[in-house]
């Protein structure tokens, strides 16, 4: 199912900024598309009004080829899934399941053919006589998947779907969820701030932030290539360094990087700096220290072992503090110890001159 | 013993230590059972003596007079009649307060409150000022042959005016506690309004609106004192259960006016039992223990 979102625009009275501003992007073709933000960032607005729980100001969610800014809630035939599950408490799971049927007219047949057919989908045969109250938070939300799919919706919306959960069982259904929608390939919009879930399960990235779209891509695409300094430090950990711009050239932490030729002097710019594409090496003998490649050196702070890596943190005698992880391999051969000092790369840092459109 | 007595004592879930004394313990529950034994149980149990005192075959003497099951009569009617209507505004009213923001909503919760803070003769007056012979409506209600201060029709609006807070308070903050979250789940699987103020809502606040109705109906039967100025005390016409006690009372009819009594306490005590049984059920669905 093709779906997509036109210029959407939503201010809520009490509030100056609008929650969502001009929001525009296409969503996956029987895949999933995740929007993914801060708290605050006008994701779950965009969602509720996809799903008809909210208006927009302006803008049109085409799925289809169909505008359904016009159509009821109820007719929209959208499955929801619910942060805080959402589910009938007076009502058992089959009964849960049924409802969205029932409210349909279903014939009682389909009905419990398909209640069947659903709690088989969602592991939960067995359950269906038990109460929301007598099962765990994940069985509930798979409880709230069951319900949202069992009317056959045209398209799957998930509002924070492992949010009430513990981490453990957020990892478990990730997986679950992965392996269902490799069944269903039900066009799916969810909403995280989760970015390692959103990296994990999607098909497409909407980043957001104060109401904006930063950036749209491939899970992949949005990690290598950040479009802005806030999407680069949100999706994936990342140092931010602060800087001006100087004959041309922006001036960050000691180090000297490309700007684009448009850019004043003067401009503030930040570098962004994964935390395991910065490299560092022992510092050379002082006669040597003058040649060495890289301008900037920092003290080792604190160095934590992680298991699958080292981290460690650095003060830059720029005053600057970064994190870098380094692999265990690739330390011990430096033999540093805390307090030491060492000579650190930011070459592989990403420059951004900050937007004044703020 | 003593060391017994303070486990028995001991409040739960707290550690011995933040316990009070023991003495002060013992005078605090000797205070209160003291307490209660004079207020409640005594009377209790005066008024169940009074009405048994000539024996079994006086006290359904007394309930049987033809004045007496008329005032029952009436009674039962004027709750038939006051607590469905209620149940049916005060569903409205919450329903109203919970959903919705509107200018005036503080007033409306105000005003809702108010048949609670009003003395109950004032209340009855209300309604003799304004259908009474000289009151507001009066004239015209004559003119066209109605009558209600003084017959069934004031007893009914006096008794609806003073129950009115009962459903709406008590459904109120359940309402606002559930949310709409079910709702709009609801909404987004294809339910009509109907069906999810029956089938979605309703079934949430159950036991709040049982419990509402209930209180409700309570006061419905037991008012005293808005029915006694519209009543007119109209023997074996217009007068309610309570009203009847009063006027047995004080014509000496000391086992009449306690037989009649006791009804009304075995209401109280039946309401009690239902609020008890209600109170557990909505524990043990907010506690999510087995049902």
């Amino acid at each position: 199912m093709k779906v997509r979102v036109e210029g959407l625009t939503k201010q809520f009275v009490a509030q100056g900024v609008p929650a969502v501003h001009g929001a525009t992007f296409d969503g996956a073709d029987g895949g999933i598309t995740t929007l993914l933000g801060p708290s605050g960032s006008g994701k779950t607005t965009i969602l509720r009004i996809i799903a008809g729980l909210e208006t927009a100001d302006q803008g049109t969610v085409l799925v289809g080829d169909e505008n359904v800014m016009n159509i009821p809630v109820r007719r929209r035939g959208f499955g929801v899934v619910f942060q805080n599950f959402a589910l009938f408490d007076h009502m058992t799971v089959r009964e849960n399941i049924a409802f969205g049927l029932r409210a349909r007219r279903a014939s009682r047949a389909d009905t419990e053919a398909r209640v069947d057919e659903l709690l088989a989908l969602v592991q939960l045969e067995g359950y269906g006589d038990r109460f929301p109250s007598q099962l765990s938070g994940g069985q509930r939300q798979r409880v709230g998947f069951a319900r949202a799919l069992a009317p056959h919706p045209k398209l799957l919306l998930l509002d924070e779907p492992f949010g009430a959960l513990d981490a453990r069982v957020r990892a478990e259904l990730r997986e679950w969820l992965r392996r269902l929608h490799d069944v269903t390939h039900l066009t799916t919009i969810m909403v995280t701030h989760d970015q390692e879930e959103a990296l994990d399960l999607s098909d497409r990235l909407v980043v957001m932030d104060r109401g904006r779209i930063q950036q749209v891509g491939a899970p992949s695409e949005v990690y290598e290539s950040p479009a802005t300094s806030f999407v680069a430090s949100f999706v994936g950990s990342a140092n931010v360094l602060h800087g001006r711009v100087l004959e041309g050239r922006a001036q960050i932490a000691a180090t000297s990087f490309r700007v684009p030729s448009n850019t004043s002097d003067g401009a503030q710019v930040q570098a962004v700096v994964r935390p395991h594409d910065i490299h560092i090496a022992r510092m050379p003998a002082e006669t040597a220290a003058s040649a060495a490649p890289s301008p900037v050196s920092g003290r080792i702070r604190r160095i934590v072992d992680l298991g699958t890596h080292m981290k460690l943190d650095l003060a830059l005698t720029t005053g600057e503090s970064v994190t870098v992880h380094v692999s265990r391999k690739e330390l011990e051969p430096l033999a540093l110890s805390e307090g030491d000092s060492v000579l650190v790369d930011l070459e592989s840092a990403r420059v951004f001159v900050e937007d004044y459109c703020v | 013993m003593a060391r017994e007595a303070a486990m028995l004592l001991a409040p739960r879930r707290h550690s011995p230590a933040r316990a009070e004394p023991l003495p002060l313990r013992l005078a605090l529950l000797g205070l209160g059972v003291l307490f209660l034994l004079l207020v409640v149980v005594l009377p209790l149990v005066a008024v169940f003596t009074q009405a048994f005192e000539k024996g079994l075959r006086a006290y359904l003497g007394s309930l049987g007079q033809s004045d007496t099951m008329a005032a029952i009569k009436l009674t039962l009617v004027t709750a038939v009649i006051a607590v469905p209507l209620n149940t049916v505004f005060g569903v409205a009213a919450a329903w109203t307060l919970a959903k919705y923001r509107f200018p005036g909503r503080n007033i409306l919760i105000t005003l809702i409150d108010l048949p609670f803070t009003v003395s109950p003769v004032i209340s009855g007056l209300v309604f003799v000022l304004l259908f009474g012979t000289r009151g507001i409506f009066g004239p015209w209600l004559d003119a066209h042959g109605h009558k209600i201060v003084f017959a069934t029709p004031g007893i009914v609006l006096a008794t609806i005016f003073v129950t009115f807070p009962f459903v709406a308070r008590e459904i109120l903050p359940a309402l606002q506690a559930a949310g709409s979250a079910s709702e709009e789940a609801a909404l987004t699987l294809g339910a009509g309004g109907w069906r999810i103020v029956f089938r979605v809502t309703l079934p949430k606040i159950k036991w709040a609106l049982i419990y509402g109705v209930i209180l409700c109906n309570a006061r419905a039967m037991g008012e005293f004192g808005a029915v006694s100025v519209v009543s007119g005390h109209i023997r074996g016409v217009t007068n309610t259960v309570p009203l009847q006690v009063e006027i047995l009372y004080n014509e000496y009819d000391f086992v009449g006016a306690f037989a009649v009594a006791s009804l009304l306490t075995l209401l109280a005590l039946v309401t009690l039992v239902i609020k008890k049984v209600v109170e557990h059920r909505q524990a043990r669905l907010f506690e999510g223990a087995e049902r």
